[in-house]
């Protein structure tokens, strides 16, 4: 176990050894994961955890993808895609072209979750998805698709919640373990690793979904994220952030308007 | 300035005990108070509106990053686990459940206690499950006051019990005690 001072010297020798910034993430959430970490590896002090992170290449990667939190669902707050649906894909029909970015994808299960209601509302042929995560863990597990059933039941009860009319499990394969989505699913997404900490704009989309990934950061940094999205919007374009994150202490705030106050989405206006 | 906090975890059966508290608090005392309570997940349940009948305190669910404010009542919402940040602002997690649950009790516990120390005060109230008990424990070697609820009038006594099993010194008490320990210690 480490205590939060010794969190801090861990994130500065982090920074100078393999240039991952994380000083500006949440300590609280942090400090968990790393002791998480060293809780599975059989770590005692911080000395052993830096020991092997310096000299153990492997390990810093699994050390990345495992403080990361990759936790999510499909249709996580279904009422969300619910009101994505109503409120925002009519707008996005009036695009020959559509760019959605899903930042901070986890295991795809979100970036499908929207894939499939695109599909079902005829507007997967002309939408291209960029999925993207700083974890490369997490972009090959979401090229794969694969999902252990355990979920299912929750994912489907979901699924009907947002008004989903088909079953979920027609997006699938199965097998007895596990699923996994139909590859026309995949056909439009690209995934590829992207930092918003220290990457810029690459494309310009209408629509950003970044749920439940700006709770990692401090106030500082995502207010830095937040630029960024501003920045990879057209006027007029959505941006949909986690439920109970705010857009409002960011200095971007005064250029977007709210389209659902409760679910958190917003329209840039200027 | 660190704050003093009032935390309260409970889970099956512990929805009337808070509000009981709740109705029954000194109108004088503003302490910041958490409630981490299991509930379902995607449920629209009027849980706030309910306690804001029974308190004078401002009841508000918490978002992420805000800062901690006196006569504020904060619960936990469904689907996140709750944590401090060192300056004292909320901060929320979707990592993976802890005990089958999220919101974890003994995260929050854990989380609070680190920093706030003795300025902590965790109450575990009636439940089914073992959540809390090891970050009441925590927060009693942080020094902070801890509370179970009675085990004989709990009315799902495994959580309280779990608690009491890994560390027995914390204080057990009737509800009509916990409202007379709060109301004493922080009019």
């Amino acid at each position: 176990m480490i205590k939060l001072n010794e969190l801090d010297e861990l994130l500065f020798t982090i920074k100078k050894q393999f240039d991952y910034d994380f000083s500006d993430y949440s300590k609280a959430s942090m400090l968990r994961r790393v002791n998480r970490f060293m809780d599975i590896n059989n770590m005692k002090t911080s000395v052993d955890l830096k020991f092997e992170l310096i000299n153990n290449p492997t390990i810093f990667q699994n050390f990345i993808n495992e403080i990361v939190v990759n936790v999510s669902e499909f249709f996580r707050d279904p009422s969300f895609f619910k009101s994505l649906h109503e409120k925002v894909f009519p707008y996005l029909d009036s695009y020959p072209k559509i760019n959605i970015w899903t930042a901070g994808c986890s295991f795809g299960e979100e970036t499908y979750s929207l894939n499939i209601l695109l599909k079902e509302n005829n507007l997967f042929p002309k939408t291209r998805i960029y999925a993207t995560d700083i974890s490369r863990n997490a972009i090959e597990q979401s090229k794969k698709g694969i999902y252990d059933n355990t979920n299912f039941k929750d994912y489907t009860k979901n699924y009907y919640e947002c008004g989903g009319k088909e079953s979920l499990k027609n997006y699938f394969v199965s097998d007895e373990k596990h699923s996994m989505i139909n590859s026309e699913f995949k056909q439009n997404i690209l995934f590829s690793n992207h930092n918003l900490v220290a990457d810029s704009v690459f494309k310009e989309c209408q629509l950003i979904l970044c749920r439940n990934v700006l709770i990692y950061f401090n106030s500082k940094l995502q207010n830095k994220a937040f630029e960024l999205f501003y920045d990879s919007l057209p006027v007029h374009g959505f941006l949909a952030i986690g439920k109970k994150e705010s857009l409002r202490f960011s200095s971007v705030y005064e250029n977007f308007k709210e389209i659902d106050r409760e679910e958190k989405i917003y329209q840039k206006i200027r | 300035m660190k704050p003093e906090i009032i935390i309260i975890g409970g889970s099956a059966g512990a929805f009337d005990t808070i509000l009981s508290i709740l109705n029954n608090l000194d109108k004088s005392i503003d302490t910041p108070i958490v409630i981490v309570l299991h509930r379902l997940k995607n449920s629209n349940s009027s849980f706030e509106s309910i306690l804001q009948r029974s308190t004078h305190y401002t009841v508000k669910e918490i978002d992420d990053k805000e800062k901690i404010e006196k006569g504020f009542i904060y619960t936990a919402p469904a689907n996140y686990h709750l944590l401090l940040e060192e300056n004292y602002t909320f901060s929320l997690d979707v990592s993976e459940l802890v005990n089958f649950s999220r919101p974890s009790i003994d995260i929050t516990f854990e989380s609070f206690s680190i920093l706030l120390k003795e300025k902590c005060c965790g109450i575990l109230l009636s439940g089914s499950n073992h959540d809390g008990a090891i970050g009441l424990k925590i927060m009693a070697e942080n020094n902070g006051k801890t509370i179970i609820q009675d085990c004989d009038e709990a009315e799902f006594a495994i959580m309280p019990k779990a608690a009491k099993n890994i560390y027995n010194k914390h204080q057990e008490l009737n509800t009509k005690d916990i409202i007379n320990t709060l109301n004493n210690e922080y009019n």
